[in-house]
């Protein structure tokens, strides 16, 4: 079949940065496919060659084998894209901005279909509501129904549920879903980690334009699979120092492979006469896999949230808890 | 049921509802300041400015120019601000996403622009007719039209170039009184260039705007400062060169699409 989705050795240089270097990607029909990556990876750049905003200075992409430049128009009909910054147009209202939308795509009479938009969004109330009279979210899914307007086949949403409330979040994501169980195609960039975890089956992981990481959600998870210890203790037995992932205060957390090298981490605290202050089992979740692959270890500028589960996280854009950062991981239950 | 159709039409649709949302910006202020220039120049130089060897008032004369004049100004800053608009709230996205050609941009954005000069010019003619009816009663229609539409479709296309160009207001403002004011002042609207010495006579004849209001003025009066042909071929010729341009630039994504 082909792949919704097709990308062959993309390389994109603005300047002095090397946005894309090189992408090979195909996300194939139906799937719902994560594109995760720390803030300046390349996410935004390789969607907006996808929807034709950015052009490749060399290799090729394709939407349900459409060429993204040779055969455009072919290819932006199938593909809608929910882009990351709160844009509208303050002359209309909420149905008249989906209707132009809808018939930019040369879909006229498409009111059924705007509807249930509206409907699904929650956003009846408000379809004759002017643009500027919306609040935050309320925009947010407004460039969530245009982006379905003239259901495409692949959805790309780039960090939607950035701002949105979790009432909001758990219903756009409800109507994602349901877009995805339709046969959809979904590909999401999203700061939330557990969002990814939860939403997606496969996974991209980028960082300074390279794909670093490709494969199924449960794959990188079970790859990297292993448990943290979290050890109160004044200091770590010598042998064990370069199995520390991070600290957290007093609080040492160690990676362990198996469940048996907990006895050889016991053996050697009794051994180096270390009190142990507290002890505590984690399992992995896709932020540590995250941390691992783009070594993002102190490096403040990952920019990944977790947390996207915490009300105070999803009114806020999300908690602030940087990955890697010494303010610790949050997000783990 | 839902039926397929060229998206240009949605954008020109959108065009033409943005300005219509503010018409009373958009339509009722130029109108209101050409009837001022009407009321100033006209009170002031009746009686000491004669036109065509006398053979028109100068009333009449001042008349298809502010209405020209208007056409112009307003089929450029319709398509120069809606651009700029959207290129500064970052909705000109809502654009460039869907399968639209350079061609249906083209089209849209200045069939657009032309509606709204071409209704401005429509509006200054229905109140400035009654300060001279005889104007009302046009030598040659077709010629009037036909400059009419040449120089909307030319303004509306510079709109469009400098919309792309411009990534700030300012930068705008700038083409605007640097370029579109002083070339539409200094292009016969206001007077005829017989009345100038040689040298501003020989500069104005390389100013397109003139050939515009010339050809324009010939339409009502059958009277021209130069061949109303030659100033047919130079308009058709600035606006198919201006076209091209416009069409070059959108192909290229040059501002829009890095």
């Amino acid at each position: 079949m082909t792949p919704a989705v097709e990308v062959v050795r993309v390389a994109r240089r603005f300047g002095q940065v090397q946005a894309l270097a090189g992408i090979d990607l195909a996300v194939g029909q139906g799937e719902f496919f994560g594109l995760l990556g720390p803030n300046g990876a390349g996410k935004t750049t390789l969607i907006s060659v996808l929807a034709g905003l950015v052009r490749a200075d060399e290799g090729s992409a394709r939407i349900m084998g459409h060429d993204v430049v040779a055969d455009y128009r072919a290819a932006r009909r199938a593909l809608g894209v929910v882009p990351q910054e709160l844009v509208l147009d303050p002359f209309f209202t909420v149905r008249e901005t989906l209707a132009i939308q809808s018939g930019y795509f040369g879909l006229a009479r498409n009111d059924d279909w705007i509807d249930e938009v509206l409907h699904h969004l929650d956003l009846t109330a408000k379809a004759d509501a002017n643009m500027r009279t919306l609040s935050g979210g309320m925009k947010r899914r407004v460039l969530v129904g245009q982006a379905l307007v003239h259901r495409p086949p692949v959805i790309v949403l780039d960090e939607p549920t950035a701002g949105v409330d979790v009432e909001l979040r758990q219903s756009l994501w409800a109507f994602i879903r349901k877009l995805n169980a339709d046969g959809h195609t979904i590909i999401l960039t999203t700061h939330y980690l557990e969002e990814a975890e939860a939403l997606c089956a496969r996974i991209a992981m980028m960082k300074g334009g390279r794909i670093v990481a490709l494969d199924t959600t449960q794959n990188l998870l079970s790859r990297f699979a292993g448990l943290t210890v979290r050890l109160g203790a004044v200091r770590v037995p010598a042998t064990w120092q370069a199995r520390v992932l991070r600290r957290e205060g007093a609080v040492h957390c160690i990676g362990l492979d198996r469940y048996d090298e907990l006895e050889d981490l016991l053996r050697a605290l009794r051994v180096e006469g270390i009190a142990v202050d507290e002890l505590a089992l984690e399992e992995t979740d896709l932020e540590q896999v995250f941390l691992r692959l783009v070594g993002s270890h102190g490096d403040p500028s990952a920019g990944i949230r977790a947390g996207a589960g915490s009300a105070a996280g999803a009114a806020t854009g999300g908690r602030d808890d940087r990955i890697g950062g010494t303010g610790g991981t949050g997000g783990t239950p | 049921m839902t039926t397929l159709r060229g998206g240009w039409r949605t954008l020109l649709y959108k065009e033409l509802l943005r300005f219509w949302k503010v018409s009373f910006q958009t339509i009722a202020a130029p109108v209101l300041t050409a009837l001022l220039y009407l009321l100033i120049f006209s009170h002031v130089l009746e009686a000491h400015v004669a036109v065509f060897e006398g053979r028109v008032r100068y009333t009449a004369f001042l008349i298809p120019g502010l209405v020209m004049m208007s056409v112009l100004q307003n089929s450029f800053a319709n398509s120069s601000s809606s651009l700029i608009q959207s290129k500064i709230n970052g909705n000109i996205i809502f654009v460039l996403l869907p399968p639209l050609s350079p061609l249906d941009l083209y089209i849209a954005y200045v069939a657009g622009a032309m509606v709204r000069g071409l209704a401005v010019g429509l509006c200054v003619f229905a109140i400035t007719v009654w300060f001279d009816p005889s104007t009302l009663r046009l030598a040659h229609p077709m010629w009037a039209l036909a400059f009419a539409l040449l120089g909307s479709c030319i303004l509306a296309t510079m709109g469009l170039i400098a919309g792309i160009w411009a990534d700030k207001f300012d930068q705008l403002a700038a083409f605007q009184n640097f370029i579109i004011v002083p070339a539409t002042f200094l292009s016969g609207v206001f007077y005829s260039i017989k009345s100038l010495p040689p040298f501003w006579q020989a500069l104005s004849h390389a100013n397109p705007f003139f050939y515009m209001i010339d050809g324009f003025r010939y339409g009502f009066f059958g009277l021209s400062d130069v061949p109303p042909l030659g100033s047919l071929a130079a308009v058709g010729a600035f606006c198919a060169v201006l076209t091209l341009v416009a069409l070059a630039l959108l192909k290229s994504g040059w501002k829009l699409r890095s």
